[in-house]
């Protein structure tokens, strides 16, 4: 489902050419369940902003459904995003003047969908998520936990095929963040493309599919068995 | 694609959550539009004015002025010419013979004192003959006007205004008084009712004796006009040949009176004032630049702190086109909402002026308020094209980094 070939992203900052990603070659298929971890720098953040077409590769090719998705433009780059990708920030992301359901409802407004079709969607994602009840709150009315939900449902409210996470729990405390997880595992396990990118090592064994990233380049790509969390 | 309606309600979300930013610019827009309205209210306002003042002239009221002007009737500043050969009664009374004209006035006039027992006062005479009163619409309350007679004749009589009557009889009997103007005694036989004002002269100040009464009072033998009133309006042109032709047969083949016509007159004024309202409705307009440039600068302060928001959409599979979009929606709902608000005071202010100021019909023009909202519009709109460009171009990822 997704293939990248050769992938480099440079940076230029002043004179210094920065390799964010050096030389990258990874192959995803449908319904993994995939950590990235590595320490600050190695390019966790660039990778994933690459799978969700919201940068382009310096060089290299980025397959999506064996579509060569940099030979697109950005009005199309667009279209994929929001039918193929799911992003859950670190820090939420919610706009705070609208409310947990319009905050979700976004993607399909920005799509064009029906309102009817919306509310019904938005209606049932929020009740998917235990938030049923929080549906005409605003963000700062919510607590972290329940911000993510909020964040995770609007993620996958288009139904796409890609869900990517950064850092997700980072904001939160212990509890809620197993919970964050919990909810993105459950949602792995209905078919959706997992990739969470960690630095906390609990969570990033609990993948099926680990990647240790290290100056721009995967330094190691292994199956676990997530039973054996933390080994 | 995203549809209009959601586009405006996430606008409108937007500004909402920004009362004081979207209240400033709404103010801006608001004052702009305002002025326009009320300042080309008062520019029709003026127009109408004059306009009634003419109209109560009756519209197919001619004026013979003696002297030749070029610009024939399209300068009212000929009624103030100087003559090259004087009109005279008999002139006038050359002219009576036209069946189409209805009432024909010579006119003469001149400024003398006007005195009755100590009371004193220096006004302006008119002289003329009975028809002046049709020709003017004037009515009298009390006694009679002057007599039907013939225009030669120079009976000691005299209508006033009520002011007149006022000042120089207080709480006596006006009526078969006698009065002093300059050296000559005349007999009070008319008042006239306060009714009806004419070229800016109150009627209330009017002092009237016959034509002939006023040549001798002035020591002159000329006329300084002759009004005379056309049956009908399509007999106008007629009418006006006949009179360049008799006075020139009259005056040695010499054409040596202008024809004023009502309607040239007020076209003239109707001109100039047309040109003053556009004039300050335009200047009014360049509070609307300036509130396109308020706009544009608030809209990138709002575009820099909404950069996150910005990245998010991107993130959610917004196109640099449809954010360009959302924020053009937002100044238009933003420029339109200021730009009608200030139509609502622009029209409740030229009310107040009306009711303030009751002979000024002060009613904004309507292409003040359509121009008004579009140049709003299309300035606040083209004001934005800026913010929302360096919106729609901002990279998502960077947008969303930032703290
Ligand atoms: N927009 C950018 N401009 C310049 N350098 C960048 C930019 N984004 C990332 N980098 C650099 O690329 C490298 C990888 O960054 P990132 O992917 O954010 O790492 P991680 O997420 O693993 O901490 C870092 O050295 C970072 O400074
Ligand atoms: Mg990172």
């Amino acid at each position: 489902m997704i293939k990248l070939e050769n992938i480099h992203r440079n940076f230029q900052v002043g004179e210094q050419t920065v390799h964010a990603l050096d030389n990258i070659n990874l192959e995803i298929s449908k319904g993994e369940y995939l950590s990235v971890m590595g320490p600050s720098g190695s390019g966790k953040s660039t990778l994933l902003n690459l799978l969700g077409l919201l940068d382009r590769p310096s060089s290299g090719n980025y397959y999506l459904d064996n579509q060569d998705t940099t030979q697109l433009d950005e009005e199309q780059l667009a279209a994929k995003r929001n039918r193929y990708i799911g992003f859950v920030f670190q820090t939420f992301h919610l706009i705070p003047r609208l409310t947990a359901a319009e905050n979700i409802e976004l993607p399909l407004v920005l799509a064009g969908v029906d309102e009817k079709i919306r509310k019904q969607k938005v209606a049932a994602a929020l009740q998917s998520m235990r938030l049923a009840n929080r549906a005409e709150h605003k963000p700062q009315q919510l607590s972290g936990g329940q911000r993510q939900r909020v964040a995770i449902a609007r993620a996958t409210i288009t139904n796409p095929a890609i869900l990517l996470a950064d850092e997700p729990t980072g904001n939160l405390d212990q509890k809620s963040g197993l919970n964050v997880v919990e909810t993105l595992e459950q949602l792995n396990d209905k078919g959706i493309t997992l990739i969470v990118v960690t630095h906390d090592a609990a969570l990033g064994s609990r993948a099926r599919r680990a990647i240790r990233m290290l100056d721009g380049r995967i330094e190691s790509d292994s199956q676990q068995d997530s039973t054996n969390a933390g080994a | 694609m995203l549809a209009l309606k959601d586009a405006i309600t996430f606008a409108w979300q937007a500004l909402r959550a920004n009362i004081s930013r979207t209240l400033l610019m709404l103010l801006a827009t608001g004052i702009g539009v305002a002025s326009v309205v009320i300042l080309t209210s008062l520019g029709e306002g003026a127009r109408r004015y004059v306009s009634n003042e003419f109209s109560s002239l009756g519209t197919n009221l001619l004026i013979v002025v003696p002297g030749k002007n070029d610009t024939a009737g399209a300068n009212p500043m000929t009624m103030f010419g100087v003559a090259e050969r004087d009109l005279t009664i008999d002139d006038a009374r050359a002219l009576m013979q036209h069946p189409k004209i209805s009432y024909l006035a010579p006119f003469n006039f001149g400024t003398a004192d006007v005195t009755w027992r100590g009371h004193k006062r220096e006004t302006p005479i008119q002289g003329s003959t009975a028809a002046l009163l049709k020709l003017r619409k004037w009515k009298i309350k009390q006694g009679k006007f002057l007599p039907d007679t013939d225009m030669d004749q120079a009976n000691p009589v005299v209508v006033i205004g009520s002011n007149i009557r006022d000042e120089l009889f207080g709480a006596h009997a006006a009526m078969g008084q006698w009065i002093r103007i300059g050296d000559r005694r005349f007999r009070v036989i008319g008042i006239l009712s306060d009714e009806g004002q004419s070229m800016g002269l109150s009627v209330k100040d009017a002092v009237i004796i016959p034509v002939a009464a006023a040549q001798a009072l002035f020591n002159t033998s000329s006329l300084f006009r002759i009004f005379l009133e056309v049956k009908t309006h399509e007999a106008i042109p007629e009418v006006t040949s006949f009179i360049i032709r008799t006075i020139k047969a009259r005056h040695q083949g010499k054409e040596d009176i202008t024809i004023v016509t009502q309607d040239a007159i007020l076209t003239t004024f109707n001109t100039i004032l047309n040109s003053l309202t556009y004039a300050v409705g335009g200047i009014a307009a360049i509070s609307l630049l300036v509130a396109g440039i308020l706009i544009m600068n608030v809209m990138l302060v709002a575009v820099s702190q909404r950069t996150h928001e910005i990245g998010l959409l991107k993130s959610l599979g917004a196109s640099s086109r449809i954010v360009l979009y959302l924020i053009l929606i937002e100044a238009a709902l933003l420029t339109l909402l200021g730009a009608f608000a200030g139509l609502l005071v622009g029209h409740l202010g030229s009310w107040g002026i009306r009711l303030a100021f009751p002979v000024l019909p002060a009613y904004p023009p309507l292409w003040a308020s359509i121009a008004s909202v579009l140049v709003a519009l299309v300035s606040g709109m083209l004001f934005s094209l800026l913010p929302a460009r360096k919106a729609s171009r901002l990279d998502p990822v960077i947008a969303l980094a930032r703290h």
